[in-house]
């Protein structure tokens, strides 16, 4: 990041904190006809510029429905959120975040390139800067040579490489991940949480990551947030302090193991709860 | 089908025996009937060298991949090129030495024997996979060619064998001759018809159909008012709609074109309508990730999705097109058009060049949903129908 862009963000936030993501006391509760759904319930948390935070927890503990209200697909019923200082839809607007969602959702009608360039042809931005951009992009993710490749002409790994391409393209400083590599497996699994983490060391960039592998949570994360179900709401917050440089061999080490200790006993805990 | 070369089972190729055998009883059979006159038959094998030669070499080949089998694409051109010839020799045997209207049992084996052989051949052609894309599609297209041929073939023999009187069906060979002398009359027909009526009828309703369908979508009280309201026109019958129209619109193009429009709106509507909510909530969220406005997402995402349903639409309005503007004119027009000289030839008997018409509006209808279907190919390439590697 330039020194300009942090004086303008400085600038920006109200608070004195380096805060990207700001959640007090949110709430979501949906209305369905069998009754209200409390998908969120008194939510705190606090995402500083240059985390990795992960959230984990079982299936239906609003972990998704969390990243979502932060990217603005879903409002919240209660509570407050601000992004960058401004409320979610706003950030939404000034497009802050870059979102993988879980399925590639590549269009089918777009070569890869245009694909990835598709955000910046919503932004406008001119086609020679667009193949520029895009070039980078999938550069990032080690997918050169496949602008002209259709989405159904590329391996499952490499269609959620190119979704995470389209997420880099605009450089937008906040990523969201929404189980990002749940449908891949654990071979490809382990060399994109690779890619992933060297990416994250290179570009300073924020990211919330939703994951269900603990695994996955230890390695990649700087701040672990495990949730629990019904009523969604967060039960342990972890801080690791593992180098951004890690490798996969760090899985073996006591420290890793005895994290994933404390996330899964969290995770034990909110079921028992439930129970 | 490969040879068996066991010691007691050897399998046969049926096709091919039915055929030889058919051929070597039509050499016996007598090949027409009794002359009323004289009190003999017409004509006997042995005097039209060409239909014996035919016949027997049906035999032989017959019996010879009755054995051999017809693996071998090779050996299906063999059996194919011998059916050629027979039905060659039927034709001269039919119109050169009077079996013309008098055509017997040992004529009909014949004809048996070579629908045998094609279907053999046909069958095996059909079946034909190369890796070369060039003979792969050689092969496909020669398999409906020959069937068409084959078809009007047995057409031609069956009227001229057994003397069908011309009104109730005329013979191919007689519809091409009536095609090729009055091509001046199709062509002004056609282009009244299609090129005027057709066309403009088409565009008009699909067109209208398509902003309309926008429209409907972009405002909730239209779905429910307009759809239902649209069902029921499209429920008109043509039949009732056609002289109103014509009452409306005058005589000329103009009021088959918006029978055509009547016709084209609803299905264009519906599937336009479908096809935009075509769209997966995953691609919508997408969209909305990046703050894309209604028309970039309709133009980037919704209508892309959509395709697919509105050339489904296109396809099927492009036959209701023709047949609309053909019973529309029966309803009145000027005194050219294709549906025009259909009502009238019929009632002066010249039931040949109703056919022509026939034929000329199945050679427009086809060529005109070629089209549209090429376009959809192009457009729609990424389609899962449609997909081509192209590593």
């Amino acid at each position: 990041m330039t020194l300009k862009a942090v004086v303008n963000n400085v600038a920006k936030m109200p608070a004195s904190t380096d805060a990207v993501v700001d959640i007090q006391k949110l709430s979501l509760t949906f209305q369905t006809a069998d009754g209200p759904v409390y998908a969120l319930s008194d939510v705190d948390l606090t995402i500083e510029r240059g985390d990795f935070v992960s959230f984990i927890g079982p299936s239906g503990c609003g972990k998704t429905t969390l990243l979502r209200v932060i990217a603005d697909l879903e409002k919240a019923t209660g509570g407050d959120i601000s992004i960058n200082g401004v409320s979610a839809q706003e950030a939404r607007e000034n497009r802050a975040y870059g979102y993988v969602f879980q399925a590639p959702a590549l269009l089918p009608w777009r070569t890869i390139e245009r694909n990835v360039t598709l955000p910046l042809e919503i932004m406008e931005i001119s086609k020679e800067e667009r193949i520029r951009r895009g070039h980078e992009a999938l550069k990032l993710v080690e997918l050169n040579g496949f602008e002209k490749k259709f989405p159904w002409q590329l391996s499952g790994g490499m269609q959620q490489r190119a979704s995470i391409a389209r997420a880099l393209s605009f450089d937008a400083d906040l990523l969201l991940m929404d189980e990002p590599f749940g449908a891949l497996d654990e071979i490809v699994r382990d060399h994109l949480n690779e890619q992933l983490l060297k990416l994250w060391a290179r570009t300073n960039k924020t990211v919330a990551f939703v994951t269900h592998s603990i695994p996955e949570a230890v390695y990649l994360s700087s701040k672990i947030v495990v949730m629990s179900p019904r009523p969604g709401r967060i039960i342990d917050v972890i801080k690791t302090d593992f180098p951004k440089d890690r490798g996969l061999d760090i899985r073996e080490t006591p420290e890793f193991l005895e994290v994933a200790h404390r996330v899964r006993e969290g995770l034990r805990a909110g079921h028992s709860y439930d129970e | 089908m490969k040879q068996v070369t066991g010691t007691h089972s050897v399998k046969l190729d049926k096709f091919c025996l039915v055929a030889a055998t058919a051929a070597l009883l039509s050499l016996i059979f007598p090949l027409t009937g009794i002359d009323a006159e004289t009190g003999k038959q017409i004509a006997f094998v042995g005097d039209i060298p060409g239909l014996a030669i035919a016949m027997a070499l049906c035999v032989i080949v017959g019996a010879a991949f009755t054995w051999l089998g017809v693996g071998k694409i090779q050996y299906a051109a063999i059996i194919l090129a011998v059916a050629v010839f027979g039905c060659w020799q039927a034709v001269t045997a039919l119109y050169d030495h009077g079996l013309a209207g008098h055509a017997t049992s040992g004529f009909w084996l014949f004809i048996l024997s070579l629908w045998a052989f094609v279907w053999r051949g046909i069958d095996v052609v059909a079946r034909y996979r190369s890796l070369e894309t060039a003979k792969q599609q050689s092969a496909n297209i020669l398999v409906p060619i020959a069937f068409g041929i084959w078809l009007l073939f047995v057409w031609e023999v069956i009227v001229a064998g057994f003397g069908v009187p011309q009104v109730l069906l005329p013979a191919p060979s007689a519809i091409g001759v009536r095609f090729i002398n009055s091509t001046d009359t199709l062509a002004a027909d056609f282009y009244q018809t299609f090129i005027k009526a057709v066309i403009s009828g088409y565009v008009i309703g699909c067109g209208s159909a398509f902003i309309v369908a926008i429209a409907v979508d972009r405002v909730p009280f239209l779905k429910r008012g307009l759809l239902p309201l649209g069902n029921m026109v499209s429920a008109l019958p043509i039949i009732g709609v056609a002289p109103i129209m014509v009452m409306w619109f005058g005589f000329d193009w103009q009021s088959k074109a918006a029978v055509i429009v009547i016709m084209t709106f609803f299905p264009m509507l519906v599937n336009t309508v479908t096809g935009l909510n075509a769209a997966g909530k995953l691609e919508k969220d997408l969209m909305a990730t990046y703050a894309s406005g209604y028309w970039s997402t309709l133009l980037r995402l919704r209508l892309p999705a959509a395709m697919p349903f509105i050339f489904n639409a296109l396809k099927i309005n492009s036959t209701l097109a023709l047949i609309g503007a053909i019973v529309a004119e029966f309803f009145g027009t000027p005194i050219v058009g294709m549906g025009f000289r259909i009502s009238t030839e019929v009632g002066r008997m010249n039931v040949d060049m109703v056919w022509a018409e026939i034929a000329l509006a199945a050679l427009a209808g086809t060529a005109f949903y070629g089209a549209v279907a090429f376009a959809e190919r192009k457009a729609t390439s990424w389609h899962p129908s449609f997909r081509v590697r192209r590593h």
